[in-house]
């Protein structure tokens, strides 16, 4: 038999196989399962986006669309940010539709990265930027973000990490997996060190409408980051349509069409009928949109409360849908601790480590599920702990 | 005030300590206020909403709409009222269109509605002309969907 191994690429096999497989794989049979370990909103796309997709469908919507999306998405995403955050993207060249926001992180670094150059990132952080650095052809430099500092990484720390191979950071807040947030003072102290160093930066917003109790700072909108920064969204958390797969970047002409150029002869365009979706989403979804942060509010206090509870200590996530409690109470890793967990009482969270070395110590657990799952959620570690 | 309204609306049966961890409030000002929301009429009543098909209760629901002549003396209010004041009314709504007054009515059987609409609506002055609808099913009351809702197909574990 033939050792197909032997056909595959060097890049590939430096690329760590996902954390969370293994524990995938216990997961596989089991029923009454809880699940806090879903990074994805328990709503369904509202049905007025549903309908319009259907509608789309129905009308025979089913072609290719322009390489960098629908042009009334692009003007309606371009409004948005408008509207919300004073920065303004021309829609013909600075607003780039993708199947996601994870492809736009992927183009966003084959579109600048030259082999040996170095991205920093901060940790925790969501599983793909490190593989797609590595991918890229460069090498991820990881930034470790605490507790103390309630998960914010500081100027100083991307200061210390900056050598002179160093390419472009990756910020990703409101954060997954620990629901930090940056204030714009502390984004400002990062803009100074990139003016400094000379650097870009790769701004994933994707849960900036899932912000509680104050406002998200749009990088770009800093001053002098407007041409330093390649902003990356989508509709996936703020309108629950993740399975839809339609994200965006904006940032300098310049950038875009490199990032264009790699998305026409790879993605070609994101699916017709999700960017009809996202249309009827940015023009008519704000008061479902808001509807739903209300309630993930209403969830997060009642979560968070709870795990402080019980003995887990958890500083307060005041972004996206998760928090991020330590175990270090209770002497076990976070990896035996979910392991335990999910054997003993069938609930399911995802062990900090997979989202970078010093996430040990930590779960991530997604408040994004019914009110009465978490209430049970809660009895059943207290039952664990006890 | 307005957060818990929305928590009230959805389950009335809500404890005031669960209300408290969900807002941010204490337990006690959850208490103050849904006290003086009470006490200010602004929460009207607390309902179930109930599935009567199921129970194998027949009950009849027809939506009757009626144009109004109005009195010299007397607005749209006026006959609401004494229209709103039969139990067999469930709502009664003044409408824009064709008719001024939507209402919708419960009865035992057809007979019964038909009957309270020609002995005790259509005979009242004011009442120029009424259209009758019978309810055959009904799939959504007062934001509830009475019919079977797909489960969830998320994954358990997603990054």
């Amino acid at each position: 038999m033939t050792d197909v191994k032997k056909f595959l690429s060097d890049k590939i096999k430096t690329v760590p196989p996902s954390g969370i497989r293994k524990y995938f794989d216990m997961l596989i049979g089991m029923d009454d399962v809880i699940s806090l370990g879903v990074g994805e909103p328990d709503f369904v796309t509202p049905w007025h986006i549903r309908e319009a997709c259907i509608y789309s469908l129905e009308k025979g919507f089913t072609s290719y669309t322009s390489n960098s999306g629908l042009i009334e998405l692009r003007e309606a995403i371009s409004d948005s940010f408008h509207n919300d955050h004073g920065v303004d993207y021309d829609p013909e060249d600075q607003v780039l539709v993708t199947t996601g926001v994870s492809e736009a992180a992927d183009l966003a670094l084959r579109a600048v990265v030259n082999p040996g150059d170095e991205v920093i990132l901060h940790e925790p952080c969501y599983v793909s930027y490190k593989p797609s650095i590595i991918l890229s052809g460069g090498t991820p430099v990881p930034v470790s973000t605490t507790r103390d500092n309630e998960f914010r990484v500081s100027g100083e720390q991307i200061e210390a990490a900056v050598t002179d191979r160093t390419k472009a950071i990756i910020l990703s807040y409101p954060n997954n997996p620990t629901g930090a947030v940056m204030q714009k003072q502390d984004l400002e102290e990062i803009a100074d060190v990139i003016v400094e160093h000379d650097l870009l930066v790769i701004s994933d917003e994707v849960y900036d409408k899932l912000t509680y109790n104050g406002k998200h700072t749009c990088f770009s909108s800093l001053n002098g980051m407007e041409d330093r920064t390649i902003l990356l969204n989508g509709l996936s958390k703020s309108h629950a349509m993740t399975g839809l797969r339609v994200g965006y970047a904006m940032g300098p002409p310049g950038l875009i069409s490199a990032m264009l150029l790699i998305h026409q002869y790879t993605m070609l365009c994101a699916p017709i009928t999700a960017q009809i979706g996202a249309i009827e989403a940015l023009r008519n979804g704000e008061a479902g949109m808001q509807a739903m942060v209300r309630e993930y509010n209403r969830r997060r206090r009642f979560f968070v409360t709870g795990l402080n509870r019980l003995g887990l200590d958890c500083f307060e996530p005041r972004g996206a849908f998760y928090a991020f409690p330590s175990v270090e109470s209770t002497k076990m890793t976070s990896m035996e601790f979910a392991e335990e967990l999910l054997r003993q009482q069938k609930v399911a969270v995802v062990p900090g480590e997979v989202f970078g070395q010093c996430g040990d110590g930590f779960l991530r657990c997604s408040y994004a599920s019914g009110l009465d799952e978490l209430k049970t959620a809660l009895e059943r570690i207290e039952e664990f702990l006890s | 005030m307005n957060e818990i309204l929305e928590i009230i609306e959805q389950d009335p049966k809500k404890d005031p300590s669960e209300i408290a961890l969900l807002t941010g409030y204490s337990e006690k000002e959850v208490q103050t206020r849904i006290k003086e929301l009470e006490d200010s009429g602004i929460i009207r009543k607390y309902k179930a909403v109930i599935d009567w098909d199921r129970v194998g209760e027949e009950y009849v629901y027809a939506i009757i709409e009626l144009k109004i002549t109005l009195g010299d003396r007397s607005g749209y209010d006026t006959i609401a009222h004494r229209i709103a004041s039969f139990n067999e009314v469930r709502s009664i709504r003044l409408i824009s269109g064709d008719h001024d007054l939507s209402l919708t009515v419960r009865g035992q059987s057809m007979k019964d509605v038909a009957f309270f609409v020609a002995e005790k609506i259509a005979t009242l002055d004011q009442v120029q002309s009424t259209v009758t609808h019978f309810v055959l099913k009904t799939y959504k009351e007062d934001g509830v969907p009475l019919f079977k809702q797909e489960k969830s197909k998320r994954l358990a574990i997603s990054p």
